[in-house]
């Protein structure tokens, strides 16, 4: 139980993906113009992630390694994100009008966000079991959130900043990103995990 | 051409308080403890903090005469030098002239004017900079010398020594800057935790003092001194430093009581590092604070959490600069749930 909180922990804010390792920046930077917007996208991901994560395990598990197709694994991830995905929007579709309302616009923007494809390749990579590479998915679904609601609340508040013309726009909201990310490198070495 | 009068509504008295006199009394209460912090480890603060105020200085003037604005309020309001004076506080004395410079460009250009100038800053600008040097620049960053105590064998520069060594990169006799670096306090007990050393074995050591390391204690103390001056002039107020102290004080204490062997004591937490410069100078920064009493205390409470969590757990020996950053960044946060009631509304 300690090892999974660890996890965790480390998903969310020791390998931050967005802002230690740089995965899912493009989602990030425009689901977070606002702090409810962000919210969605937090969520959504969540949703999506896991469920990507588990399926990519068990396709891993018992279809390319029973059959020796390791090779297609990239390939095999894609279609399991893919199919991720199209489930939780035609759930989410059919059984919940209010969070079709609510999610409904971030769900397929997800698709372009390669941490997902991060997530289950590391968890591939580092051999993690089922329940842990859940745990994985996880933390990253929460470190993806967290980063989303920091700059969130970052970006409305430079709404009232005095941006020089030439950093208006996209260029002063990176360099928010960039400080933001030498912020959590103060968690990079956390000696239990 | 039209000319406008520009008639400001009443009161027409002057204003009692302003940014010059803030920043004036910031420095005043830095100024004690820059003497004893010379005294104890040499020039090199009073030569990083020429560097970095006269780059802070031209880089402020620089950014503000490309976007066409008039130079002179914001170069004599005194805010750029107490960027730089926090800089100089959290670099180490025995560091080459490029380091203070840069750090200064940086936090002055890119974590303040960047973003709109004075009062406009989402993170504090000292802590940028200082953290930027720190990631990017970890030999020259960690290049600490002990203090200048009678039975401490150790030969400290001399002014022109220190001036050599800052912008010439020379040592005397040719010395190489490894035989003159040495762990701080807090570094010798991380290591020595983490090698399943006792803090009561560590704490014997002949760097340690009463509580923190020797000389760092007494510096500890004397900006303690001015955060107080600070305090009673009004300049800051109380609920910032006290959370962020009790913030690290009641972790401190806790694992400290529960297994005094693996943890450091309570006193040394207060007493070394920048836990008393952050808590009266660094966090109190009112533009990158929470605005609220009881969002001040949040984050107070939390930059003392985090701290005590990275250095107790983390890969840096001192946590405050990366703490006082992620809070800043949660400010936004903490500024929304803890919104002051308006009066008459539920």
């Amino acid at each position: 139980m300690g090892e999974l909180l660890l996890i965790v922990l480390a998903a969310a804010l020791v390998n931050n993906f967005v802002l230690v390792q740089f995965l899912g920046v493009c989602p990030a930077l425009g689901a977070s113009r606002r702090l409810e917007g962000a919210i969605g996208m937090a969520l959504s991901t969540a949703l999506v992630l896991t469920t990507a994560s588990g399926l990519s395990f068990l396709v891993e598990r018992f279809l390319l390694q029973r059959f020796e197709l390791q090779y297609l694994k990239l390939l095999a991830f894609v279609v399991v994100i893919g199919l991720s995905l199209q489930l939780w929007e035609l759930l989410i579709r059919r059984f919940s009008p209010l969070l079709s309302r609510l999610l409904g616009l971030y769900l397929p923007l997800i698709a372009s966000n390669c941490a997902l494809l991060g997530v289950a390749l590391l968890n591939s990579a580092a051999s993690r079991s089922f329940v842990a590479a859940l745990f994985y998915a996880a933390g990253a679904a929460l470190g993806f959130g967290l980063a989303l609601a920091l700059l969130a609340g970052l970006r409305d508040r430079m709404r009232h900043s005095d941006v020089p013309l030439p950093f208006r726009g996209a260029a002063i909201v990176f360099v928010t990103a960039g400080i933001l990310s030498l912020a959590f490198v103060g968690f990079a070495g956390f000696a239990r995990l | 051409m039209t000319t406008r009068f520009d008639v400001a509504p009443a009161p027409h008295a002057p204003a009692l308080v302003g940014v010059p006199l803030v920043m004036r009394r910031v420095l005043y209460a830095l100024a004690p403890a820059a003497i004893t912090y010379t005294w104890f480890f040499g020039w090199g603060l009073l030569i990083n903090f020429a560097i970095a105020a006269v780059c802070a200085l031209l880089a402020e003037g620089g950014v503000l005469r490309l976007r066409g604005r008039r130079t002179r309020v914001a170069l004599n309001d005194g805010s750029a030098l107490v960027t730089a004076a926090l800089l100089s506080f959290a670099l180490p004395p025995l560091v080459p002239a490029w380091i203070p410079a840069l750090g200064s460009v940086v936090a002055i250009v890119v974590a303040k004017q960047l973003f709109g100038g004075l009062g406009k800053n989402l993170f504090n600008p000292a802590m940028v900079g200082y953290v930027f040097l720190l990631v990017s620049f970890p030999v020259e960053m960690t290049q600490w010398i002990p203090p200048r105590m009678g039975d401490i064998d150790y030969m400290h520069l001399t002014f022109l020594g220190q001036l050599e060594y800052s912008f010439l990169g020379r040592l005397p006799n040719a010395i190489d800057i490894d035989t003159l670096t040495r762990a701080t306090p807090l570094d010798i007990v991380k290591e020595g935790l983490r090698t399943a050393h006792s803090f009561a074995q560590l704490r014997g050591g002949s760097l340690f003092g009463d509580f923190g390391g020797r000389g760092w204690e007494w510096v500890a103390n004397v900006i303690a001194v001015g955060g107080l001056y600070l305090l009673f002039t009004g300049t800051i107020r109380w609920q910032i430093p006290v959370a962020l102290l009790v913030g690290l004080l009641v972790p401190a204490t806790a694992f400290y009581v529960l297994d005094s062997d693996h943890y450091a004591a309570p006193g040394f937490h207060l007493f070394s590092g920048a836990s008393m410069l952050g808590a009266f100078f660094i966090a109190t920064d009112p533009v990158s604070a929470a605005a609220s009493d009881r969002g001040r205390l949040i984050y107070g409470a939390c930059i003392g959490l985090l701290t005590y969590a990275i250095r107790t757990w983390g890969g840096y020996p001192d946590g405050l600069a990366f703490a006082v950053l992620l809070m800043n960044a949660a400010v936004p946060l903490i500024d929304r749930y803890t919104r002051p009631r308006i009066y008459g509304q539920r």
